[in-house]
């Protein structure tokens, strides 16, 4: 809290510095929330297109977690001092979709800045996410990434588990994690980061289950959730029985849980595929895998839907400004900075080309598993339970249903019990979200 | 009846207060007044749309039983807080008052922790009690108790109280010594000839003595438990789990930039503002009158 303080500040006096210094450039502040590597990337990022021209200068702000950033930047648009770009978590996308009147759209950004926007470069699941019923793409994707499946392989061997082939099903997952926590391998099986974002929006994508009516809240904004299909509640009792038995452990309502992973508590980890970059640093003999899916669903596995985030422009600023973001925009999509941010921090590249090319460099053969994100999010067309999760209130209902599933894991209440509560809860909230 | 300042200049004393006036006018009444208005509207979070609502936000949050919820663990919280960092207080006070050699130095490290930050206390207790790293969670486990403060809410409850009443020990530490001070030695020295054992001296004469700085202290530190401890429940738990360790501060925060339902949020604040005013309202009343400073 301290830390992220002084270090607003001393992006505000930075701000406030450059902003004296430069008269005829014109200024473009882009609010962020990345930390540690990634942090550097985006200094990096502005840094090379300050260079690369003359008219325009992009000036980077940290503002703190995803949520902080999301509030400053929603205060800052009450007090009429709103930033140029804003970094805008997933689950913040219906919540910037709800405010049309005060954002801009990407693609009117992009052709009317004379970069001629084709939808077809951008890969197809990461762009649908991003956009209107009507296909017009709202925000543009600068980190997205996809849940995968990590894991220990000095834990497998010492468990007696195939290390060259991780579980691919969620009771596969089960029986491998309760090896390991039987034969002392490791205190414990599996953890997972972010219970919500894997085992709930994409656990639906995946298995090709719907999370709500009305296409998941894309075809209309008054949804009812059915995360308490049988399917669901099946798979959430056996982490609570897992739970229970010490195999399965709870890290925590976020990114917690990749640190028990990391302090070789535990010999499997479902985590982002952002999160790479710190399993890499640890210098841990690990393998990837795909997100399991449950056998019992029909077309399983489907697609998986993108996590990360993406910028958003917000309204009422000059043409000058807007053209510097268009030519910004244009930067950070060619093929060169995509491929070079993928293959550094694990988020997914947007457009096909910057993924083409990673592919022929012959990157992924030397390094197996890290196209699987990929090839997770573009296997099959989407369907309508699968192009992803959008509610005005999702932060709001993502809460509910952590607090639901924490006192499941606690013991407290069954799976049916928990799922039915977040539905009940979250039908209410999503009502008084959109004024019903 | 207090010496009374004669200002023969009319402007003068106004001047001199002006600058508290402002920093109460835009640091309280405006803010206060922000709230007030917000808790009439429903409005999205961008304030796009407003919204007149009257009194609804107040009804809504009165009868949503979580934030029932919230107020039964707030009470708890604050009771539990409140107790906890009193008690070692008056012991530690008690104790350093026989101090004679180094009295200075004890005081110094007894009212040290009062300078860490809420949310660096709240960070080193979660440290300790970390169920994977913390080593008094270690400790726990090998003494054969399951801790998992992520997953069991009384566990949760119990580090956010043990660390929010260690910060306020040395404050309390630091009033209860100064009681101790102004208790005439006469008297206790007096009861000690009388023959009267260090117990019965500490029932009955210091702390019948001491009972305006406790109820003193019993106001503050529940004003402090209500208010100030929001940042060492966002660094430990988060309000979770489940909403096990949820104060009506952290609901407030939660449901304003969590949730962005701003209406609902402001109406908790008016809730708490009304709050606070009844709390120092009785400790005007009550306290004020037998306090003696100086």
């Amino acid at each position: 809290m301290k830390t992220s303080g002084i270090s607003i500040g001393l992006a505000a006096a930075l701000t406030l510095m450059s902003s004296t210094s430069s008269f005829a450039v014109t200024e473009i502040s882009w609010w962020h929330a990345m930390t540690g590597a990634n942090n550097e990337v985006v200094n990096t990022l502005s840094k090379e297109f300050n260079e690369s021209q003359s008219d325009y200068q992009v000036v980077p702000v940290f503002k703190g977690t995803y949520p902080e950033t999301l509030n400053a930047g929603i205060a800052a648009f009450r007090a009429k001092q709103s930033p140029d770009i804003i970094q805008v978590f997933d689950v913040g996308t219906g919540v910037m979709m709800a405010a049309e009147g005060a954002i801009k759209p990407v693609a009117e950004i992009l052709s009317e800045g004379g970069a001629t926007f084709d939808k077809s470069q951008y890969l197809p699941g990461i762009v649908a996410y991003y956009s209107k019923p009507d296909g017009t793409m709202l925000s543009f994707p600068y980190n997205s990434s996809s849940p995968i499946l990590y894991y220990n392989k000095d834990i497998f061997e010492k468990a007696g588990l195939d290390v060259d082939n991780p579980p691919k099903t969620w009771p596969e997952v089960w029986e491998a994690a309760r090896k390991i926590k039987t034969s002392g391998a490791a205190p414990c099986g599996y953890t997972s980061t972010w219970l919500t974002w894997i085992h709930l929006e994409n656990f639906a994508a995946w298995n090709n289950l719907p999370y709500g009516t009305k296409e998941n809240g894309l075809a209309g904004l008054d949804v009812e959730l059915e995360i308490n299909a049988p399917l669901f509640v099946k798979h959430f009792q056996e982490i609570a029985d897992l739970t229970k038995d010490g195999v399965f452990r709870y890290g925590g309502r976020t990114s917690e849980a990749k640190q028990i992973f990391l302090a070789g508590e535990c010999g499997i980890l479902t985590e982002s595929s952002g999160g790479l970059g710190d399993i890499v640093k640890s210098g841990m003999n690990y393998g990837i895998g795909q997100l399991p899916y449950e056998p019992e669903a029909e077309g399983a596995p489907q697609n998986t839907i993108p996590g990360g985030a993406s910028l958003w422009v917000f309204g009422g600023k000059s043409d000058e400004k807007y053209k510097g973001i268009a030519a910004f925009f244009k930067f950070l999509s060619s093929p060169e900075i995509q491929a070079r941010l993928h293959q550094v921090s694990g988020y997914l590249p947007v457009t096909l080309k910057a993924y083409e090319e990673t592919k022929a460099s012959g990157f992924y053969e030397k390094n197996p598993g890290r196209e699987t994100p990929i090839t997770q999010m573009m296997g099959k067309a989407p369907t309508e339970n699968s192009r992803g999760v959008r509610l005005v209130n999702l932060p709001q209902v993502r809460d509910i249903e952590n607090e639901e599933l924490e006192k499941m894991l606690d013991g407290q209440q069954t799976a049916q019990q928990a799922l039915d509560n977040v539905v009940a809860r979250g039908n209410a909230a999503i009502k008084q979200a959109i004024g019903q | 009846m207090a010496p009374r300042a004669i200002f023969p200049n009319k402007l003068l004393p106004y001047l001199l207060l002006a600058p508290q006036l402002a920093i109460t006018a835009i640091f309280f009444y405006w803010p206060a007044s922000q709230a007030l208005y917000q808790s009439l509207l429903r409005e999205d979070p961008f304030g796009l749309s407003t919204q007149y609502v009257g009194l609804a936000n107040f009804r809504h949050v009165l009868n949503d039983p979580n934030y029932l919820h919230s107020f039964q663990v707030t009470i708890v919280f604050s009771v539990a807080t409140a107790v906890l960092a009193m008690v070692p207080a008056l012991f530690l006070a008690v104790m350093a008052d026989k101090v004679v050699r180094g009295r200075g130095i004890y005081r110094t490290l007894l009212i040290w922790p009062y300078a860490v930050a809420p949310a660096i206390a709240g960070m080193l207790w979660l440290f300790l009690f970390n169920p994977s790293i913390g080593s008094i969670a270690v400790m726990l486990r090998s003494l054969g108790i399951y801790w998992d403060p992520l997953l069991n809410g009384p566990q949760a409850m119990i580090l956010v109280v043990a660390a929010a009443s260690w910060k306020q020990i040395s404050y309390n530490f630091l009033f209860f010594v100064a009681g101790l001070q102004a208790i005439p030695k006469s008297l206790v020295e007096a009861a000690a000839i009388d023959g009267a054992g260090e117990m019965k001296r500490f029932w009955t004469i210091i702390f019948p003595l001491l009972a305006p700085t406790t109820f003193f202290l019993l106001v503050i530190n529940t004003v402090y438990a209500f208010f100030d401890t929001f940042g060492i429940i966002h660094a430990v738990t988060g309000g979770g789990p489940g909403k096990a360790t949820e104060t009506l501060v952290y609901k407030v925060y939660n449901d304003g930039f969590v949730n962005l339902i701003l209406g609902e949020s402001a109406a908790q604040s008016v809730i708490l503002m009304v709050i606070v005013i009844a709390l120092t309202a009785v400790q005007f009343r009550y306290v004020e009158r037998r306090v003696h400073y100086g």
